[in-house]
Order: structure tokens, then C-alpha cells, then sequence
């Protein structure tokens, strides 16, 4: 698991130990909050995991008047109920790490929604900063807030900001530094009526009896036990005298159940709001003017019963379109660089022939393989960025949840498996938004199944050899039978390895907002920065693993030319590999060289047509005809549907056990092996009976 | 008295009750939808996920959710 720290530059951790302020970033999702970020620390960022956590931990720095700013930016949660792995880390990290400021962002327009949270924080006991974000909105909206009245009732300081416009952010970061380490007064933001406020009395006498005071604000630590949280008491129960402050808790609960006539948590939860209430009549002096907006006329048809999924099937197409027409010229540019350029100027140095093929067919072909993807990755996390700033990617989510609660799954689960055409590596990190284990590990599952960009090579290889009439037709066919056998696994794992009940989707629409061109800018680059320093360490360790057993064999080096030379590579250790599989492949009607070149496609899928090339000693112009000597139509057909199934590559493998563990990979990697086999078996079977060749 | 599921579009219901397990319900009611409180029905799909406005914002709730709210019609008709 990658850890932050992994990712500092060493002036930066020196500068660690020094004297710095710790600010940490709260809100809910949908609010700016990373926009201020992005602002507040200008893109110098990193990011790592939280402790044994996946969820990811986004770390930035910020300086004012030579004082440095450490701005932690935690999840984007709605409450802070110990209920979702995101909730609890933002908990705990202000908990356990008290930092010195904690900024919450609100959206202006939401107040209700979002002020609860704010309670929340104020509750727990945060040196508190209220970011009053999206203030332009407000205004066009016709609300007029009271910025001043506010922050006197909440008693900490309010700031409005656009954050967008780099409003309010030189006084928000002015007032960290000013109120950063003070301590914050113990307040009653919500007072919850005489008899629970009689027990929270009780209760929190008692936690400060336990010396439980120096961590924990202790009226914060009696409401969450009357509001039965079982994370605190579980922390509680290992504490010394612990279980008789939660005893208490218990039989308070059970006496104001009795009183209110009413469930406690409901009840507490309702105060709240009334409270917010009576803080918005206090602080708003304009309301908003009902009005139909903009953004219920884009969803009246991008939500539409009937029109909502072609809309979405449209939006999707013309984003791969985007991608793959944008990224041609782009990877044939690299294409040339890497495998003719850079390749060429090695095997034509005076170096010795063992270090020019370690270079050119090992390093050179190895990084090559991966920057050749390169611009097609780019763009379509560009074209991602931006269809989910935009806000399009929840709607997306909505309108295909019905089909995907059939599958045990909810809407959110789309979202990586669209990312998935592109590539599987990214694919499989997208699934850390879904909040249900079981789901995100099935989505996690099935990602491999979507064809991913490196496939498509082999397809038009095959198709173009054996079925030039329907070559489009073949080639389509192997992108529904993988979203096929995708719901097919996805169904089966639901029913028989993750029997969890079908886990709830509830999920913001937020207004379409005009997405800026700079948070794009990062958030690909973001990603592709991961994507680069995942894929691109596997696929280049097992590029050179695979040089280094094709050079050499039981007879030791066998010189550079094994490349290059089928009878040679025969008696390397991939061909003796090879030869081992012959059996298993026969009757399939495939021979060693086919199970060569899908050993390759371990690595990387599209390497499969040139190690085909040169197993059958073809150059790529005569292939096509080489391969109609060996291969049938049916056993070519089968061949595509194995290279589709049978495993995810190296690096989408290493990004399953990195996000699931060892387990699920080899999970991931059995089944699919598995899959593949009868598949083709399947395939040929059907086609010989039909009367296929 | 009725499952949201079941509400018309354009609508406006109170919620009476949440018939869910412990962590889904107090996530809803905290989400604002707090028995008592009356909601708006901003969209729905036929049978299946529904988008409500609650608290100034638009929640989108699947199938499985939208069932287990049970509301009563204050505005609108069926």
C-alpha cells in the first residue's frame, strides 16, 4: 500500500519537524472543497492512502507570511456518524490528530443540508473556520446572508468565499494562521431540552471523572453515547472504568426512550435541524426565488424515463470517440519514437549485442508499450474530469441504477466500468467510491472483463486475417460479449461469494456547474501521475522478466536473435513454457506459438500481435496470411474470446491487490483463466456442431 | 400511506416512517429525512429509483431506499 510519505520530496520532510500549522478540510461532497484546496496549496500535493485505509488521503502545503500551512483535505462527507469508512476517518483525524485549525466548507445555496455538518464539527470541539463558499451562487439565487450574525451564532469565524474566483481566500488563510492553536471554547450550539440535556450533564461529568477530558470533548463523547455510537463505545470499553460510563449511557438511553416517547438518535437528529432552522431564519434575510432553473431543464432530458439511458449511451460514445480519434496520431507518434526511433538508434550503437537487447527489447519496448497508451489514457480521464465536474457522472450513476440493482449492484458501480473500455488499471481504482464492500469488490471483479483499449489490436489482427467481409461486426461482438460475461460474473459472485443484502444507493444530484479548466487540468494529471507510477513499474518489471527468459534457456544465454528467431526462441525457457501448455491448448486446435504469445499478453494485451509475428516468423504485412495456414476461423474466433477473457494484464492484476489484497487477486486471475478456457471450448464446440470449421 | 417508490412526480409527501435496519435509517435522518418532515418528488423512473428534494438539495434514491420510506400525500395527486 502506498503511504504518503512515499511521495514527499526530502526538503519537504525535512521541513516536517519544524514548526508548521495543520489545517484540515471539511465539508460535504459538491461543495468546492476541492476547488479550495487546489487553491489554497496551488497544486503542490500529494497523494496517499489514509492508515489501512483505501479511501484516498489528499495532503497539500500552503505558506503565509513564511508560516507553513500542512492542509489535509478529508472525504467529503455528509455527517459524521461512524457509519461509512469516510465519515470515520474525518472523525478520527480531528479526533486523534486535533488539528490546528479544521476549515469547513458550505455551500452558500445549501445551507440547510450542509449547516449540519457544521454542528457536528462545532460539537466535537474543532477550532472551527466556517468557509461560506459559492457566495456568486447564493447571490444570483436572491439569498442574502448575514455574514456577521452567523459567525456570532456560531461563535466562530464565517468567511465568504468564491473559491472559483480566488475570492476570500487570502482572509481565510489570514484567519487559519490567527486562530490556529487557540483553544476553542467549549459550546452548547444545540441545546437538546432539559431532560436529555440533564443526561448529557450526567454523562459527561462522568467521562470527565475518567480523565477522558485531555482527548475528547467530553459533551461531545455523552452525545454519541446516547446516541448509541458503537465506535466510541468500543474504544470506551478498553479504557479503564470505560464500561461503566457506557453502562450509564445505556440506562440514560433507555429512561429518555421511556420520557420522549420517542427514539433517541431520531430525536437528536431532528434537534438539529431545528436548530439550523432557527440559525438560517436568524441569519438569511432573502430567500431563494422559485424559479425553474437551468439545470431541471438539461435533467428533465438527461434524466428522462425513457430517454435517460440512450442519452447516456450518446454521451459515452462520443466520449470514446473523443479519446480514440484524438489519441491516433498521438500514439502513432509515440509508436515511431519509441519502437522505430529510439529502437533503432540502439541495435545500431557499437554497445555489446547482450546490453543493445537488454536496451531495445527489454527497457525501450517496455516503456514504449506503456507511452504508447499513454495519450489515450490522458484523454479520457480529461474527458472523465470533466463529464464529473460538470455533474454529469451522478446522473449517469442514476439512470442505470435499475438495470444495476438486477445485478445486486447500484448505479455507482457505472462509472468504473465505463472507465474500464479505456483501461482496466484506472478502472479498478475508480471503484473506491462505492461505499458496500461486497459491491465494490464484485465491481472490482468484473472491471477485467470490460475490453480495454490494449485488446482491440488483437481483434483487428484476427478479424482482418479471417473475417474481412464483417471485420467491424467481429470486433463489436467481442466488446458485448465481454459486457456480457461481465453481468454474468457479476450476478454469480453476488449470488454465491458476496451474498451481502443489495446495499442502498443514495446519492446527491448536484446542480450542473460550468467545470473549471484548471481542476481538470490537475485531476488528470493526478490520475495519469498514478496511473503512470502503477502500470508503469509492473509492466516494465514484467517486460524485462519476459526478455530475460526468451534470451535465455536450460542451455543457458541464447543470444539476442531468440527474438527474433522462432526455432531459436523455442529453446528458451518461454518456449519450453510454451511447450508445456501445448497439451492443454490442443483442443482448442492451438499450437505452442498461440500459447506463447498469450503468456506475453500477460504483460500487456496488445503485445500479443507482435510476439505473434514473430513466433510465426512473419513480418506484420504477411501475418494475416501466415495466420490462415495455422489458425481457423472458428480457432481464431475462439482465440480473440480467450485473449478478451483469460486474464487482466500484469498491472491491472498488481491494481486488484493493491485495492483488495492477494486474495481477491488471485480470485480475479482463477476465475478468469478459468472463464477464458471454457469459453473458447465452448465456442469451438458449438461452432464444429453448427458445422464451422 | 404509501412506500415512496409509489409517490407521483411533482409531488409533495410528509414522511411517516423508515422501515430500514439501523445504519440505513440513521443515515436518511440524517440526510433530513426526518419522520415528520415533508419532502418534494422531483423525478421518478417508473418503478425504480426516484429523485427527492430534501434540505435545499437533490437526493437521488434507488428502488431498494425509495421502499422502505413510508410517506403520506400532502400535495398532489396520484
Amino acid at each position: 500500500m502506498s503511504h504518503c510519505d512515499t511521495w514527499i520530496p526530502k526538503a519537504r520532510r525535512k521541513k516536517e519537524k519544524e514548526a508548521k500549522i495543520r489545517v484540515a478540510l471539511a465539508g460535504n461532497p459538491n461543495v468546492g472543497k476541492s476547488v479550495i484546496f487546489n487553491e489554497l496549496t496551488g497544486g503542490r500535493a500529494w497523494v496517499g492512502n489514509w492508515p489501512g485505509k483505501t479511501v484516498e488521503k489528499k495532503v497539500g502545503v500552503s505558506e503565509v507570511d513564511g508560516l507553513e500551512l500542512e492542509i489535509v483535505d478529508l472525504p467529503g462527507t455528509y455527517s459524521l456518524t461512524a457509519y461509512s469508512i469516510d465519515e470515520l476517518i474525518a472523525r478520527n483525524y480531528i479526533v486523534d490528530e486535533k488539528p490546528d485549525t479544521v476549515v469547513n466548507v458550505v455551500n452558500a445555496t445549501a445551507l440547510e443540508r450542509n449547516l449540519y455538518l457544521t454542528i457536528q464539527l462545532l460539537e466535537l470541539g474543532s477550532n472551527l473556520i466556517v468557509a461560506l463558499n459559492m457566495m456568486d451562487l447564493a447571490e444570483k439565487e436572491g439569498i442574502k446572508i448575514n455574514v456577521r450574525k452567523m459567525s456570532q451564532i456560531l461563535g466562530v469565524p464565517v468567511i465568504p468565499t468564491v473559491a472559483i474566483k480566488h475570492v476570500g481566500l487570502d482572509e481565510l488563510k489570514e484567519t487559519i494562521v490567527k486562530i490556529a492553536g487557540k483553544k476553542p471554547k467549549t459550546r452548547k450550539i444545540v441545546d437538546y431540552g432539559k431532560t436529555v440535556e440533564r443526561e448529557i450533564e450526567k454523562l459527561s461529568r462522568m467521562a470527565r471523572e475518567l480523565g477522558l477530558g485531555e482527548k475528547y470533548d467530553c459533551r461531545w463523547l455523552a452525545i454519541k453515547l446516547l446516541e448509541k455510537d458503537s465506535e466510541i463505545e468500543q474504544k470506551l470499553l478498553l479504557i479503564n472504568n470505560g464500561c461503566r460510563l457506557v453502562e450509564a449511557a445505556k440506562s440514560s438511553r433507555i429512561m429518555l426512550a421511556r420520557e420522549l416517547g420517542m427514539d433517541i438518535e431520531e430525536y437528536m437528529v431532528e434537534k438539529r435541524y431545528l436548530r439550523i432552522k432557527e440559525i438560517i431564519e436568524a441569519c438569511i434575510e432573502k430567500g431563494a426565488s422559485p424559479e425553474v432553473s437551468l439545470s431541471d431543464l438539461v435533467d428533465y432530458a438527461v434524466t428522462h424515463r425513457v430517454f435517460g439511458i440512450p442519452v447516456m449511451l450518446t454521451i459515452l460514445y462520443m466520449l470514446f470517440q473523443f479519446a480514440f480519434t484524438v489519441a491516433i496520431p498521438l500514439m502513432d507518434l509515440m509508436d515511431l519514437l519509441f519502437n522505430t526511433y529510439l529502437y533503432d538508434l540502439i541495435t545500431g550503437s557499437q554497445l555489446p549485442s547482450l546490453l543493445k537487447s537488454f536496451l531495445a527489447d527489454g527497457i525501450v519496448a517496455g516503456i514504449g508499450s506503456i507511452l504508447v497508451f499513454l495519450p489515450n489514457i490522458v484523454l479520457l480521464f480529461l474527458a472523465l474530469s470533466f463529464l464529473e465536474d460538470v455533474g454529469y457522472m451522478a446522473r449517469a450513476a442514476f439512470v442505470i441504477d435499475r438495470l444495476m440493482h438486477k445485478l445486486g449492484l447500484t448505479g455507482k458501480s457505472i462509472i468504473p466500468l465505463i472507465i474500464g473500455f479505456g483501461c482496466n488499471v484506472p478502472a479498478v481504482m475508480a471503484t473506491r467510491p462505492i461505499e458496500d464492500e461486497d459491491d465494490r469488490k464484485v465491481t472490482a471483479l468484473v472491471v477485467p472483463l470490460m475490453s480495454c483499449s490494449a485488446r482491440l489490436p488483437v481483434y483487428l489482427l484476427f478479424a482482418g486475417a479471417f473475417f474481412p467481409a464483417y471485420q467491424g461486426f467481429i470486433v463489436t461482438s467481442m466488446y458485448l460479449l465481454g459486457l456480457f460475461l461481465a453481468i454474468g460474473v457479476a450476478l454469480i459472485f453476488r449470488k454465491l461469494v458476496f451474498r451481502g443484502p443489495t446495499s442502498a444507493f443514495i446519492m446527491e444530484l448536484p446542480p450542473y456547474m460550468i467545470p473549471l479548466a484548471k481542476n481538470i487540468k490537475l485531476k488528470t494529471w493526478e490520475r495519469t501521475k498514478r496511473f503512470l507510477f502503477k502500470a508503469g513499474t509492473v509492466i516494465l518489471v514484467g517486460m524485462l522478466l519476459v526478455w530475460l527468459l526468451s534470451v535465455t534457456g536450460p542451455q543457458g544465454f541464447l543470444g539476442s536473435k531468440a527474438l527474433e528467431d522462432a526455432t531459436l526462441l523455442e529453446k528458451s525457457w518461454v518456449g519450453i513454457l510454451g511447450h508445456l501448455f501445448e497439451g492443454v491448448f490442443k483442443p482448442l486446435g492451438w499450437d505452442w506459438r498461440a500459447a506463447v504469445a498469450l503468456l506475453f499478453g500477460f504483460i500487456a494485451k496488445e503485445i500479443v500481435v507482435g510476439t505473434t509475428a514473430i513466433l510465426y516468423g512473419a513480418t506484420e504485412e504477411n501475418l494475416k496470411t501466415v495466420l490462415n495456414s495455422v489458425f481457423t476461423p472458428l480457432t481464431a474466433y475462439a482465440y480473440m474470446a480467450f485473449v478478451l477473457t483469460y486474464v487482466p494484464c500484469l498491472a491491472t492484476l498488481a491494481a486488484i491487490k493493491s485495492e483488495l489484497g492477494w486474495k481477491y487477486m488471485l480470485l480475479a486471475l482463477v476465475y478468469e483463466l478459468a472463464l477464458a478456457y471454457f469459453l473458447a471450448l465452448g465456442i469451438i464446440f458449438i461452432g464444429k456442431f453448427i458445422g464451422f470449421r | 400511506m404509501m412506500p415512496l417508490a409509489f409517490a407521483p412526480e411533482g409531488s409533495l409527501v410528509r414522511i411517516i416512517d423508515i422501515m430500514a435496519g439501523r445504519g440505513l435509517t440513521r443515515r436518511l435522518i440524517e440526510m433530513g429525512l426526518v419522520p415528520g418532515s415533508v419532502i418534494k418528488v422531483v423525478k421518478t423512473m417508473g418503478p425504480g429509483p426516484i429523485v427527492i428534494e430534501v434540505k435545499g438539495t437533490r437526493l437521488a434514491l434507488g428502488h431498494g431506499v425509495s421502499m422502505k420510506i413510508l410517506v403520506e400525500l400532502v400535495e398532489g395527486r396520484i
